[in-house]
């Protein structure tokens, strides 16, 4: 069982309010294509992804890189939860898109490091650690049906 | 996943925007990775303060800049200048070396807070594979 914090669940949510998840979703996705490029073999229908400013202009990347905040957003809206929300999400990655699960932290680190480079100094060194523990989480919800 | 020509270009051309503030970066990096990942302090039990702000974090912080500072300079021998703290890492320190991807990741973090706009996607990658074989290099020696 996890067990929150009061400093974690308002900063949690706190960023979530902030950020524009379209604009974020772009960024952390199209960077984990960028700088983890192997990442790409799970994306072969989005079109091109030969170079950066391919990527960083994709449609399809940007489309999805919403799609992903707005799932992360039911585990910011039931932190006490985060296993059974994702169970279903989980067993998809698993059987049906067969993505090597340490992946899962490669896009966890770039979504870090986009969130950092909108708070600023404010993405002080608890408020990292708070959401890293919150991606661990995630990160652990998501391997839970694979086997 | 050695460095290119390009890497290399673009890992020196940033270090040299940021350098002038290398020692905020290393500070910081450390003082981050020793709160976001506690498990790290095990190394430090001979600190009396662990705090962000404390004398031996900043110092060990302004000794890493000073090492990437140096790599950057050396880089296209990484395995050569870090020969001396690998050893230094291997036989008396003994860091497990899963923990320079920790320190690494820090780094980037920092980076990210402090130059938001230089920090794109390349040389976010750059940066990534240049830390990576900084890590490489000071493994060399451990067995």
């Amino acid at each position: 069982m996890v067990v929150w914090t009061d400093f974690e669940r308002t900063t949690i949510q706190d960023i979530f309010s902030k950020i524009n998840y379209a604009v974020v979703g772009q960024a952390a996705f199209s960077r984990c294509l960028i700088v983890y490029p192997w990442t790409q073999r799970y994306f072969g229908q989005f079109g091109n992804l030969y170079n950066a400013a391919a990527i960083a202009s994709n449609p399809k990347v940007a489309a999805h890189g919403k799609v992903i905040m707005e799932a992360l957003e039911k585990a910011v809206k039931d932190m006490d939860n985060i296993k059974a929300t994702y169970a279903e999400l989980s067993a998809l990655h698993s059987e049906k898109l067969q993505v090597d699960p340490d992946n899962f932290m490669l896009l966890g680190d770039c979504l870090t490091i986009v969130v950092a480079s909108q708070l600023g100094k404010n993405f002080t060194a608890e408020v990292h650690a708070a959401f890293q523990k919150f991606l661990a989480v995630v990160v652990s919800s998501l391997r839970r049906q694979y086997y | 996943m050695s460095l290119s020509a390009k890497d290399k270009e673009i890992v020196k051309a940033f270090w040299a925007k940021v350098s002038g503030r290398a020692d905020n970066i290393g500070g910081d990096a450390v003082a981050r990775m020793l709160t976001v990942y506690p498990q790290t302090k095990t190394y430090f039990s001979h600190w009396k303060d662990l705090s962000p702000s404390s004398a031996p974090v900043r110092k060990h912080g302004g000794m890493v800049a000073a090492t990437i500072t140096d790599a950057v300079n050396k880089i296209d021998d990484l395995a050569g200048s870090l020969l001396t703290l690998s050893e230094l890492h291997a036989f008396t320190l003994r860091v497990d070396p899963a923990n320079f991807k920790i320190l690494a990741q820090n780094i980037l973090v920092v980076l990210a807070t402090m130059f938001p706009v230089d920090f794109t996607p390349e040389v976010h990658m750059a940066l990534d594979k240049f830390l990576a074989a900084l890590a490489r290099a000071l493994s060399v020696k451990y067995r």
